[in-house]
């Protein structure tokens, strides 16, 4: 009888204690982060370093090969695609940086005319399933005389494009797509960014009778730097994990010569449809060693760690 | 006392995440079923239902036994679905209850690959495309061999079609079809051209009658595919030639498969008698509007073909004829049935003995056969079906096309060999459709033995 309330109350205690600990606590917090952590990134990326030495030609047959997956993926196919995924993300990236951050800045004037109805209309095409996207786009960039841009090329005085079977053409949809469908989100980004700038700033510019274009450069510019920075980050991630948008296309990962395969579309190309699972795991390890490379040479480019410090 | 407590907290944090770690270490497949929870959660869901049902007691008490069935094609479902009614009514003592679940192309055949080789998860029964199916033979395969219920048939079956889900001797497919090379004719623009199709017997006197075509009406004889295979591969096999060797070896850059496609080429841009199919295949909606509108004169397609024009180009009911493939020669090699989907048993099934019965009734009996043309439309396994008066029957194939066309595949059933599915068929495949034949035909940037040779060595150094 005696015992009861005593244990109850030493539950509670080292309840208490667990969560009130300042050492104890922040470690059961993380817990659930880490656990996924561990379980959905680390493992596969320590399996799929494994896997990459290995031929996996079967489904019992595993064998060390050493590097000779790596060497393996010199060759025409890969280095494709290796060039259309750096393309893509060179053209998105020139486009979906400078386009978005005008139309913020035009949205955040102050004789914003329709600014409620051209934020939505910028960004209903990112709630669009990218396979709909991806099949609209098909088959409005057909190469028949009779598809919707055809059509008006024609209109033009011009001849049907072969959009999907030319290597310029089909970057082109591609960026087009990703554009259209990414803009929206680029635009809420950066006017997240202009809502941080202090309006007194451009007041005392007007008063010294600053330009529009100066207080763009001098005070504009330098204020959505590190959106800048962010957008260009995920852009580059973005740009070499594409794979939905071609795969839609052209309704199959594998592209006529190519011309809009891009690296992780390679990847599952050998991985799953060609059931080369340790050829493929090289391929991912490949395209893990290019990403971070760049990420940390545009982060150093632009003095990102020193601002963290 | 305190710091004993954090210690022992600490401690179980350890073994906790230790015990999260661990129970994903033992095969590295558990990476990739991880991996495509992530990518197509509902399939993955879906898979692991059926594969606890089909765990279901077996026969017995008059419960019906639950398989499970994984299709790619809308088509089979409804075949399959009426093959378990049918079984039902015919085995009253022992039901079954189909469960059937139909996914995309990729996602069919990308879960049976996970699923397999992790162990877990594979429904009983599946249908894997010929194009695919040499990654389910590698190394041992985790099918299981049907040779009991194709051996006491094989002098009525057409036995080529098995060999290509063949390995070491042991059946691991049954088709749906045996997918005899044919050539379909618009007698419309034929006849306003004045040419005679059944006098056409070799491709030399097909190239001189497209000519006339191309003259009297302004129709290009025929379409290409630039993107896929079926205009190359057929003519290809009448070579007597291959991808792949029966060894397994790379033959693509044979030089008879460079005069195929060196024929394919003239033809398109020397005698201009044959345009790329628009859309780059003859799978493509814009090939099916060109073709409805009388776009071209003929398209040699597989038998199974037939159920396109139907389905897809209604308006050239009646207008369609089907007739053999020309040959290189006048009595030549005539080729191989083409493409297909092998129905399989997998060995993560629970009642496999039953799933072969089924699967035997549902495609090798009588019955069953015949449906795979009343229904499908297809060349069914069984020649000596084709001769059966129930094959002329009046049904939307015969309405269209009339009732002479296993008349006329019966005379071919002798002459139909295997292809040589290798490990290495479904690169050697994405090979031909992304690169040679749009290389050659579509970009015009490689010769025909050019693009053959750089295919042949990228597919040698997987080997």
């Amino acid at each position: 009888m005696t015992a009861r309330p005593s244990g109850a109350g030493m539950a509670k205690k080292i309840a208490r204690g667990f969560f009130y600990s300042p050492k104890v606590a922040p470690y059961v917090l993380v817990l659930p982060f880490l656990i996924s952590f561990l379980v959905f990134f680390f493992y596969p990326l320590i399996s799929t370093v494994q896997m990459s030495f290995q031929n996996i030609a079967g489904f019992d047959e595993v064998r060390f090969i050493g590097l000779q997956n790596y060497a393996n993926l010199l060759n025409d196919r890969f280095f494709s695609a290796i060039r259309v995924t750096f393309l893509y993300t060179f053209w998105t990236i020139l486009i979906l940086v400078p386009l978005p951050l005008f139309l913020a800045v035009l949205l955040n004037s102050k004789r914003k005319i329709g600014a409620g109805f051209f934020k939505a209309a910028y960004f209903i095409p990112q709630l669009t399933s990218v396979i709909v996207a991806g099949i609209f786009f098909r088959f409005a960039f057909s190469d028949s005389a009779t598809a919707l841009i055809n059509t008006i090329v024609a209109a033009f005085g011009g001849e049907p494009v072969q959009w999907l079977k030319k290597s310029v053409p089909t970057m082109a949809v591609l960026v087009t797509l990703c554009v259209w469908r990414w803009l929206g989100v680029n635009i809420v980004y950066f006017l997240a960014g202009l809502q941080n700038i202090s309006p007194e700033l451009y007041e005392s510019a007007s008063m010294d009778g600053a330009s529009a274009a100066r207080k763009f450069l001098h005070i504009t510019l330098p204020g959505v730097k590190p959106t800048i920075v962010y957008v260009i980050t995920i852009s580059v991630y973005g740009g070499f994990s594409m794979f939905a948008e071609s795969y839609a296309l052209f309704g199959t990962a594998r592209t006529p010569g190519e011309i809009g395969s891009t690296m992780v579309g390679y990847i599952y190309q050998q991985a799953f449809v060609e059931a080369r699972l340790g050829f493929g795991a090289a391929a991912g390890m490949a395209l893990l060693l290019l990403v971070l490379l760049i990420n940390v040479v545009q982060l150093k480019f632009f003095n990102a760690f020193e601002t963290e410090a | 006392m305190r710091s004993d407590k954090m210690k022992a907290l600490s401690l179980a944090v350890c073994v906790l995440l230790l015990a999260v770690f661990s129970a994903c270490a033992p095969a590295a497949s558990t990476t990739t079923t991880a991996a495509v929870t992530t990518t197509t959660a509902a399939e993955t869901a879906a898979a692991a239902t059926d594969a606890t049902t089909a765990a279901a007691p077996a026969a017995g008490g008059g419960d019906p036994v639950k398989l499970s069935f994984w299709t790619f094609q809308n088509a089979h479902q409804e075949f399959m679905a009426d093959a378990a009614n049918s079984w039902n009514e015919a085995n009253p003592d022992r039901p079954i209850e189909l469960e059937i679940g139909v996914y995309s192309y990729d996602d069919n055949h990308n879960n049976l690959l996970i699923s397999l080789q992790s162990g877990t998860g594979a429904p009983d029964i599946v249908d894997i495309e010929i194009g695919r199916f040499a990654n389910y033979l590698k190394g041992t395969p985790q099918l299981l061999p049907l040779n009991d219920i194709v051996e006491p048939l094989q002098d009525k079956l057409i036995m080529s079609r098995f060999e290509n889900y063949a390995k070491d001797g042991s059946y691991y497919g049954v088709d749906y079809h045996v997918g005899v090379p044919a050539i379909y004719y618009n007698t419309e623009i034929c006849d306003a051209a004045g040419i005679d199709i059944d006098a056409i017997k070799t491709w030399d006197q097909y190239a001189e009658a497209g000519k006339t075509v191309l003259e009297k009406t302004g129709v290009p004889m025929t379409t290409l595919e630039v993107t896929e295979h079926w205009s190359f591969y057929p003519l290809v096999t009448q070579k007597n030639s291959d991808w792949l060797g029966a060894d397994g070896s790379v033959t693509l850059d044979d030089a008879s498969n460079a005069e195929v496609l060196q024929f394919l080429y003239d033809m398109m841009y020397d005698s201009q008698i044959a345009v790329p199919a628009p859309g780059g295949f003859h799978h493509a909606e814009e090939y099916y509007a060109f073709m409805e509108g009388g776009g071209a004169a003929s398209v040699w397609m597989p038998q199974w073909y037939m159920n396109r024009f139907t389905d897809y180009m209604p308006a050239l009911n009646g207008k369609i004829a089907v007739r053999p493939l020309p040959r290189w020669e006048e009595n030549g090699v005539y080729g191989a049935g083409l493409g297909g989907t092998g129905t399989s048993i997998t060995n993560q099934s629970k009642s496999p003995e039953l799933a072969k019965e089924f699967l035997s009734f549902a495609k090798l009996s009588t019955e069953g056969s015949l449906k795979t043309w009343t229904m499908l439309g297809f060349d069914p396994l069984r020649w000596d079906i084709w001769t059966m008066d129930e094959m002329k029957a009046p049904n939307k194939f015969t309405e269209f096309y009339g009732t002479g066309v296993f008349d006329m595949l019966v005379t071919l059933k002798d002459q139909l060999h295997p292809i040589h599915v290798g490990e290495l068929y479904p690169n050697a495949q994405t090979l031909v459709q992304s690169s040679v034949v749009f290389k050659v035909l579509s970009e015009k940037s490689m010769s025909p033995q050019e693009a053959l040779d750089a295919a042949a060595q990228e597919l040698r150094a997987q080997q």
